[in-house]
C-alpha cells in the first residue's frame, strides 16, 4: 500500500529539515501506529503524505500502491483514495457540512470517471454513516466544524472517511479531546473501516486509543526518522518507559 | 488516466477572459449623430414621441449639467471620458420602442434566447421555471418588449417602459419622476436626466400585491454608445412588488458608459424589493474595455411602515460607482442594503448604501460582501446618518472582505453621522483572506482549487444570497463562481 523509502523534507520557506530519511513501509490491510514525542514530525509526515505544498520532499520517495505520488496535487491524490483525518480540523463558515460532503464525494467521483451520486443515494449514505458516529442531523446543517466541539470536530473527521472510502487513512491525533465515550465511537467508526485492501496510519501520544484500534505494527518517530519498530507489544513498553531508553539506543 | 487529463484541459481552458456574453448581435441599428447638445436631446425626445414638459424637464438638466465637474473622491481610476465622442442614442430600425413579439427583430429575440431570457410568454409559460418573471428587455436606448404587461394590467400593476409611460401615464411620470434622485442630484444623475433613454416603469396601486416578478433585462450592443437607463417603481399605500434586473454587454476592446438612475417610492405600508445581478463586461485579464457602471439609486420610504430593500450581486463593469441607498422618511420605515461585489482581473469596485434616517425609530441593515481577487480594488463606502428628529433610529452594519491572492485590494469607508443621542448604531468589519489551511482541508478531501475556492466563497456569501428571490439566487453563485476563474495560480 504505502512505501516511504529515505524520505527527506523541508520546510519551503526556510529550508529546515523535519523528515530526515525516514523509512516506513505499510502492508495493505494493515494497522500501523505512529507514536514519538512532541515536534518528531508526525503531523508533519501526514502533510507530506497528503501533498500540502508547504514542504518540500529534496530526496527519497513515497510510493502508493507501487507509483510514486511525489508529483500529484493534493486533490488528485485524495482522488486516489488517500485520506487525512486533521489534528486540528478546519473551520469553512457557510458552507453546511452536508454540503461540503456532497461536494468532496461528488469531486472525488467526477475525478475517477465515476457519474454523480443522485440525491436520494447520497442522503441515504451520509444518513447511515451520521447514525453510527452518533452525529445529530442538526450537527450535518451546521457549517462545516464552526463551533463544533473538540470532539465533534474528530467524529466530523471520521464521518468525512466513511463516507470517501478512501484505501490509505491517516489519522492524525483523533483520539485527542475525545472523552471515553467518543473514543470507543470513533475507534468503532475507524474498526468497521478495515478490510483487507484498506490501510491505515493512526498517529497517537497514548496507548488508550489502540486498546480499542489494535495495531498490527507501532513505529517510533524521533527527528524526522523512524528510529524502532515493533508489534503492538512495543506500544505497551512506551506507555510504561517513555521514549527515553528506545532514543538513547538509537543514539 | 483520463480523468485527471481532463482536470488539467479543464484548468487551461479556465482564464479571467471567460465572460460567456460577449457576443454581439447584429441588427441594422438608428443612432443620434454623435455628440451631446441641446439638439441631440431634442432628437432623443422627439424619437420617443415625448410631451413638451417633459423636453423642457431634460433641458433644464443639461443646462444643469454644463455646469457640473465629474467626482473625484471614489477610490477608482480611469481616464477622462469625452461626452462628446459618445452616441446618446441607438435603437434597432424601425423600433423606437415596445411592440408585439411577432414583430421585433428575430435577432433581437434570438440574443435574450442566448442570455437565458426567453422573450415570448408562451415559451416562459413552459419554460422549467416554475412561477412567472415578467421581462421588460431594454436593448441600447430602447425597449423591445415588455412581457405579461396584459396580465399585471388586470391586477392593476402598470409596468412598461418609461418611455411609454412618459406618453401613456403623464401625470403618475410627473408626480414622482425626480423626487427621489432629483436632477440636480450628482454629475452622473444629471447627465442621465438630461439623455436618458429607457428603463422600466412600475406602479403598483393602493392595497396590491405584485402577482409575479417583474425584472428588467439591459443589454448594450451598439459600439461607442452610452446607455442611459431610467427606472422608476411606485408602491402605494400597503402595495409589494419584487423587481429584479440584469446586464451584459458585448466583449470590446473599448470602454462603455452605462449611467443609470432608479427611483423608488413607497408609501404608507409599502414594500419593495430590488434585486440587480450585474455582470457587465468587465474588460480582458489586461484590463482593457469594460463598462464603465456609474449608476444612482435611491428609495425613498416616504409613508410609515414602508420598506426598501436593495440587494446586489456585481460581477461585472470595469468601474463600478454605485450606492443604493434609503431615505428613511416615514415612521418606522426601514432599509436594508445586501450586497456582494467581486472583482477579479483589473476591476475597480466602488460601491456600498447610504441609510437616511430622517423618521421615528427608523431601522436600517447593511449586509456588504466583498471579494477582490486578481490585481482588482475593491472599496466598500456606505454612510449611515440620523436626522435630529428621528428618535431611536437604529442601524446594524456589517461589511466583510475576502481576498483571493495578494496583488488585490479590499477598503471599507464608512461614514456615520448621528445628530441625536437615542439613535443607536452597530458596525462590523472584517477582512479575511481564504486561508493556506481551509483550501488545504479541501483538497484533501479531493476538491480541486477552483470549485474549493468556489465553495469558501459562496459560503462567505451565503447571507447575501438568500437575500435574492429564489430564481435567481442559483445562477448568481454560479456567476460568482464564474467570475472568480482564473483567479488562482
Ligand atoms: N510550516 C512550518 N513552519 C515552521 N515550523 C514547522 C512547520 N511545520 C512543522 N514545523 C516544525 O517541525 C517540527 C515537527 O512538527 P510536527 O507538527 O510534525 O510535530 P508532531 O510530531 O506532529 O508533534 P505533536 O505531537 O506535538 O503533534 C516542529 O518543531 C514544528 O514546529
Ligand atoms: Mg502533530
Amino acid at each position: 500500500m504505502l512505501e516511504i523509502k529515505n524520505l527527506h523534507a523541508r520546510i519551503a520557506e526556510d529550508g529546515t529539515e523535519i523528515i530526515r530519511g525516514l523509512n516506513l513501509t505499510v502492508r495493505d490491510g494493515e494497522v500501523a501506529a505512529i507514536m514519538g514525542p512532541n515536534g518528531s514530525g508526525k503531523s508533519t509526515l501526514s502533510y507530506i503524505l497528503a501533498g500540502r505544498e508547504d514542504y518540500e520532499v529534496t530526496e527519497g520517495d513515497i510510493l502508493y500502491n507501487g507509483e510514486s505520488i511525489l508529483e500529484l496535487d493534493p486533490s488528485e491524490r485524495a482522488a486516489k483514495g488517500i485520506f487525512l483525518a486533521f489534528q486540528y480540523p478546519i473551520e469553512i463558515p457557510g458552507v453546511a457540512t452536508m454540503q461540503f460532503l456532497k461536494v468532496a464525494m461528488n469531486e472525488q467521483r467526477k475525478a475517477r470517471g465515476e457519474d454523480e451520486l443522485t440525491t436520494p443515494d447520497f442522503m441515504r449514505r451520509v444518513k447511515e454513516a451520521a447514525a453510527e458516529l452518533q452525529i445529530s442531523p442538526e450537527m450535518l446543517r451546521r457549517p462545516l466544524n464552526v463551533g463544533f466541539s473538540g470532539g465533534e470536530k474528530k467524529r466530523s473527521e471520521i464521518l468525512q472517511m466513511a463516507l470517501l472510502e478512501p484505501r490509505l487513512c491517516v489519522l492524525d491525533e483523533t483520539d485527542s479531546g475525545l472523552d471515553i465515550d467518543a473514543l470507543k465511537i470513533v475507534a468503532d467508526g475507524v474498526n468497521a473501516l478495515r478490510s483487507p485492501d484498506r490501510s491505515v496510519v493512526v498517529i497517537t501520544h497514548y496507548q488508550r486509543l489502540l486498546d480499542y484500534i489494535v495495531p498490527d505494527t507501532v513505529h517510533v518517530l524521533y527527528k524526522g526518522q523512524i528510529i524502532k519498530s515493533g508489534d503492538k507489544t512495543l506500544a505497551h513498553d512506551l506507555e510504561a518507559n517513555g521514549y527515553a531508553d528506545i532514543i538513547e539506543a538509537a543514539a | 488516466m483520463p480523468a485527471v487529463q481532463e482536470t488539467i484541459d479543464q484548468v487551461r481552458q479556465i482564464d479571467v477572459d471567460q465572460y460567456k456574453y460577449g457576443f454581439e448581435t447584429t441588427v441594422e441599428m438608428e443612432k443620434a449623430p454623435k455628440g451631446l447638445s441641446e439638439d441631440i436631446i431634442r432628437f432623443i425626445s422627439a424619437k420617443k414621441n415625448e410631451p413638451d414638459w417633459m423636453l423642457e424637464w431634460r433641458l433644464g438638466a443639461y443646462r444643469r449639467w454644463l455646469t457640473l465637474e465629474e467626482p473625484a473622491w471614489a477610490r477608482v481610476n480611469y481616464p477622462k471620458i469625452d461626452f462628446n465622442d459618445l452616441y446618446y442614442y441607438a435603437a434597432p430600425k424601425n423600433q423606437s420602442g415596445p411592440m408585439s413579439i411577432d414583430d421585433v427583430d428575430p435577432e433581437i429575440i434570438k440574443t435574450y434566447e442566448k442570455l437565458g431570457i426567453p422573450l415570448r410568454e408562451q415559451e416562459i409559460l413552459a419554460g422549467v421555471q416554475k412561477s412567472k418573471v415578467a421581462v421588460d428587455a431594454v436593448f441600447d436606448s430602447v425597449s423591445v418588449v415588455t412581457t405579461f404587461k396584459e396580465e399585471l394590467k388586470k391586477a392593476g400593476v402598470i409596468f412598461m417602459s418609461i418611455s411609454e409611460a412618459i406618453r401613456e401615464h403623464p401625470d403618475l411620470v410627473k408626480k414622482y419622476l425626480g423626487t427621489v434622485v432629483p436632477t440636480t442630484d450628482n454629475f452622473y444623475a444629471t447627465l442621465n436626466s438630461a439623455v436618458f433613454t429607457d428603463g422600466s416603469f412600475v406602479f403598483v396601486p393602493k392595497g396590491v400585491r405584485c402577482p409575479m416578478e417583474l425584472s428588467t433585462y439591459f443589454r448594450i450592443n451598439e459600439r461607442d454608445t452610452g446607455q442611459f437607463e431610467r427606472t422608476l417603481i411606485i408602491a402605494e399605500e400597503g402595495a409589494y412588488v419584487s423587481y429584479l434586473e440584469g446586464c451584459t454587454a458585448p466583449q470590446r476592446d473599448e470602454n462603455q458608459l452605462h449611467a443609470a438612475v432608479v427611483e423608488l417610492v413607497a408609501l404608507d405600508d409599502a414594500e419593495i424589493k430590488y434585486s440587480t445581478v450585474q455582470n457587465w463586461y468587465p474588460g480582458d485579464k489586461d484590463g482593457k474595455g469594460g463598462i464603465y457602471n456609474f449608476v444612482t439609486k435611491r428609495g425613498d420610504c416616504r409613508g410609515k411602515n414602508s420598506k426598501i430593500s436593495w440587494t446586489q450581486v456585481e460581477t461585472g463593469s470595469a468601474i463600478t460607482w454605485k450606492y443604493p441607498s434609503c431615505i428613511l422618511r416615514g415612521d418606522n420605515s426601514r432599509g436594508e442594503f445586501y450586497s456582494i461585489a467581486v472583482s477579479n482581473g483589473h476591476q475597480q469596485v466602488d460601491s456600498g448604501t447610504k441609510m437616511i434616517h430622517l423618521g421615528k425609530n427608523t431601522s436600517s441593515r447593511i449586509i456588504s460582501k466583498g471579494i477582490a481577487a486578481g490585481v482588482s480594488q475593491n472599496t466598500y463606502r456606505g454612510q449611515v446618518s440620523t436626522h435630529r428628529k428621528a428618535e431611536n433610529a437604529r442601524n446594524f452594519t456589517q461589511c466583510d472582505s475576502l481576498l483571493i491572492g495578494d496583488r488585490c485590494g479590499a477598503h471599507t469607508v464608512p461614514y456615520i453621522e448621528a445628530k441625536n443621542s437615542t439613535s443607536h448604531f452597530e458596525h462590523e468589519a472584517t477582512t479575511s483572506k481564504i486561508s493556506e489551511d481551509q483550501l488545504f482541508y479541501c483538497l484533501q478531501r479531493g476538491i480541486p482549487e477552483e470549485a474549493a475556492i468556489a465553495l469558501i466563497v459562496n459560503g462567505f456569501v451565503k447571507e447575501v444570497i438568500q437575500e435574492l428571490p429564489m430564481e435567481f439566487a442559483v445562477e448568481a453563485q454560479k456567476l460568482i463562481s464564474i467570475s472568480l476563474e482564473g483567479s488562482v495560480g
